[in-house]
C-alpha cells in the first residue's frame, strides 16, 4: 500500500480537501496560498466522491464518503487532519427495510445550518437524502424526498442517478434544495416532509418535452449567501440563473463555447460572479478545443470571460465534474479545481491567474476548501 | 465451519485471517450468521441493505461459487470451509 503523509495545518491554512476514484487527499497552505503540501492518499484504492468539513461547535471535522467496489459505501471522519479515522462497525448510511434499495455511493455531504450545529445532510445514490441531528453518529432516510411520486420516474445518467447537490437556503430555515441527476432540482419548504421541482425553464435536450416539469439533469446548482434570491445552475446542455430561488429560471449561455457542462461556483461574497468550465459536448465531455479555460461572470451571466492564464491552451482534453469546482472565503477568493487527469489547479485572485498545486493523482471526483 | 477472511477484511475481524467456529450445518446464511457474531463489522462489507451478498464480492462454499449452488441457500457442511474473495469485477 502507498506510504501516507500527513499534513500539519495551522490556525488560518487554507485546505483543500479532494476526493478522487482512488483515495482521498488533503492540500493546504498558509493565508497567501502561494505553497501547498499534499497529504494522502486516504483510503486508497476507494472511491470518495464527497468529502466536507465540519468546524461548526469549535470542530475540526473532515467528513469523507468513501466507496469500495467490493465492501460497499460508507461516511468516514476524522478531528485530526486525516491522521486517524473512524471506521464504523456498521453502515452509517444504509436504506431501511422496506425501501428495497441498497445504496450504491455516496454523492455529496453538507453540514447543516450554524443554528443546527449536529444536523448534517448526506446525497446518496440511488437518488435520496439522508439526516443526521447527532454530528452524524446516525443518519435517517428523508421519507418526504424517497415517497415523492415523480422518484420512479428519475432516470440515471451517465454518472448514475444521484442526488449530488444540497442546498440549505440560507435566510429559511426549514427550505431545503437538492438537486438529481436524472430528475431535476426539488425543493421543500417544510423541513423536508413534502418536495416539489423547481425546473421552470430549464431544458432537457434528451427528452420530447424539451421543458419538463421535472426529470433534467441538472448538474450543479449554487445559491448566494448574501442574495438567496440568486442562484446560477448548470445544466447538462443549459447554463441559467434564477432571481426568485429557482422558481424560474433564464438562459445566460453569453458567449460561452458550450452550455455543457458540469461543476459551477459562486462567489462567497459576490452573487455576480460565478466560474463554470464547459466542455465541448455531452458526447466528448471535454474542454472545448483543447484549451482549459474556467469561465467567470461578473455580472451574473451577461458576459463570461476566458481565464487562462497558467492554464493549458494546447492539446489540453481535460474533465472538471461536478462537484470538482469550488472556492475558498480568502480576500482575495481563491478557486479550485481538479480534472480527471490527477491535477489539482488553483487561483488566489478569483481566477485572474492559475498554477498547478498538485498532480498525478487519480481522477479527481470532488474538491472542497476549508479554511482552519 | 472455517471461515477464510480477504486481507482487507482482517482489520475488521481483529487481524484474523481465518475464524473457526461450530456449526451444526445449514444454509449459508445461517453459516453466516455465525461470522458476524465473531465479527459484526464484516456484516456490512459482505451484504448490502437487501440482505444480498454485495455484487463484486465471491462466497466459495468448499471450493464452489455459492452463486451457482443457490447463493444465500447454498447448503453449508458442518465442516465446510467457506472463503471470502473480493471478485475481479471490483477493480
Amino acid at each position: 500500500m502507498p506510504n501516507v503523509r500527513h499534513i500539519s495545518p495551522k490556525p488560518g491554512d487554507t485546505l483543500v480537501l479532494v476526493g478522487t476514484m482512488k483515495g482521498a487527499f488533503l492540500l493546504r497552505a498558509n493565508a497567501d496560498r502561494s505553497k501547498w503540501d499534499v497529504g494522502g492518499p486516504y483510503f486508497p484504492g476507494h472511491a470518495v466522491y464527497a468529502m466536507a468539513c465540519d468546524s461548526r461547535e469549535g470542530r475540526r471535522r473532515i467528513w469523507a464518503g468513501v466507496n469500495s467496489m467490493h465492501w460497499g459505501g460508507m461516511l468516514h471522519a476524522t478531528d485530526d487532519f486525516a491522521r486517524n479515522w473512524t471506521n464504523p462497525v456498521a453502515a452509517n448510511v444504509k436504506f431501511p427495510q422496506g425501501t428495497d434499495a441498497a445504496l450504491k455511493q455516496i454523492w455529496q455531504i453538507a453540514p447543516g445550518r450554524a443554528s443546527e450545529p449536529d444536523t448534517l445532510y448526506c446525497g446518496v445514490e440511488p437518488a435520496a437524502l439522508f439526516v443526521s441531528h447527532d454530528a452524524g453518529e446516525t443518519w435517517s432516510l428523508v421519507e418526504g424526498l424517497w415517497n415523492h411520486p415523480q422518484r420512479p420516474k428519475w432516470q440515471p445518467g451517465g454518472g448514475g442517478l444521484c442526488l449530488h447537490t444540497i442546498l440549505l437556503d440560507p435566510e429559511r430555515p426549514a427550505t431545503i434544495r437538492v438537486a438529481i441527476s436524472t430528475g431535476g432540482m426539488y425543493v421543500t419548504e417544510d423541513g423536508g416532509v413534502t418536495w416539489r421541482p423547481s425546473n421552470s425553464g430549464v431544458r432537457a435536450q434528451f427528452l420530447p418535452d424539451k421543458y419538463p416539469e421535472f426529470g433534467q439533469c441538472v448538474h450543479k446548482v449554487v445559491q448566494s449567501k448574501q442574495r438567496p434570491a440568486r442562484m446560477f445552475l448548470q445544466n447538462h446542455w443549459g447554463l441559467y440563473r434564477s432571481d426568485d430561488r429557482g422558481e424560474t429560471w433564464t438562459d445566460v449561455a453569453n458567449g460561452v463555447p458550450s452550455d455543457f457542462g458540469f461543476p459551477m461556483a459562486l462567489h462567497p461574497g459576490n452573487a455576480d460572479i460565478a466560474w463554470i468550465v464547459p466542455l465541448e459536448s455531452d458526447e466528448f465531455r471535454c474542454t472545448p478545443e483543447g484549451k482549459l479555460r474556467v469561465y467567470r461572470t461578473r455580472d451574473a451571466g451577461a458576459h463570461w470571460d476566458a481565464l487562462t492564464s497558467g492554464l493549458p491552451q494546447d492539446r489540453a482534453y481535460e474533465t472538471v465534474l461536478r462537484d470538482g469546482l469550488t472556492v475558498d472565503t480568502q480576500s482575495p477568493v481563491g478557486v479550485y479545481f481538479g480534472t480527471r487527469s490527477g491535477k489539482i489547479f488553483g487561483s488566489a485572485d478569483e481566477g485572474d491567474t492559475w498554477w498547478v498545486l498538485a498532480d498525478g493523482l487519480p481522477p479527481v471526483i470532488a474538491v472542497k476548501t476549508a479554511i482552519v | 465451519m472455517l471461515f477464510l477472511i480477504p486481507g482487507a477484511l482482517r482489520p475488521l475481524a481483529g487481524q484474523r485471517s481465518e475464524i473457526r467456529a461450530p456449526f451444526g450445518g445449514g444454509s449459508l446464511a445461517q453459516a453466516l450468521d455465525v461470522l458476524w457474531k465473531e465479527a459484526p463489522a464484516l456484516r456490512d462489507r459482505v451484504l448490502t441493505e437487501l440482505d444480498q451478498v454485495r455484487p463484486h464480492i465471491n462466497v466459495f462454499v468448499d471450493g464452489c461459487n455459492a452463486r451457482d449452488a443457490g447463493g444465500l441457500t447454498a447448503p453449508v457442511a458442518p465442516d465446510a470451509e467457506i472463503v471470502l474473495l473480493p471478485a475481479v469485477s471490483g477493480g
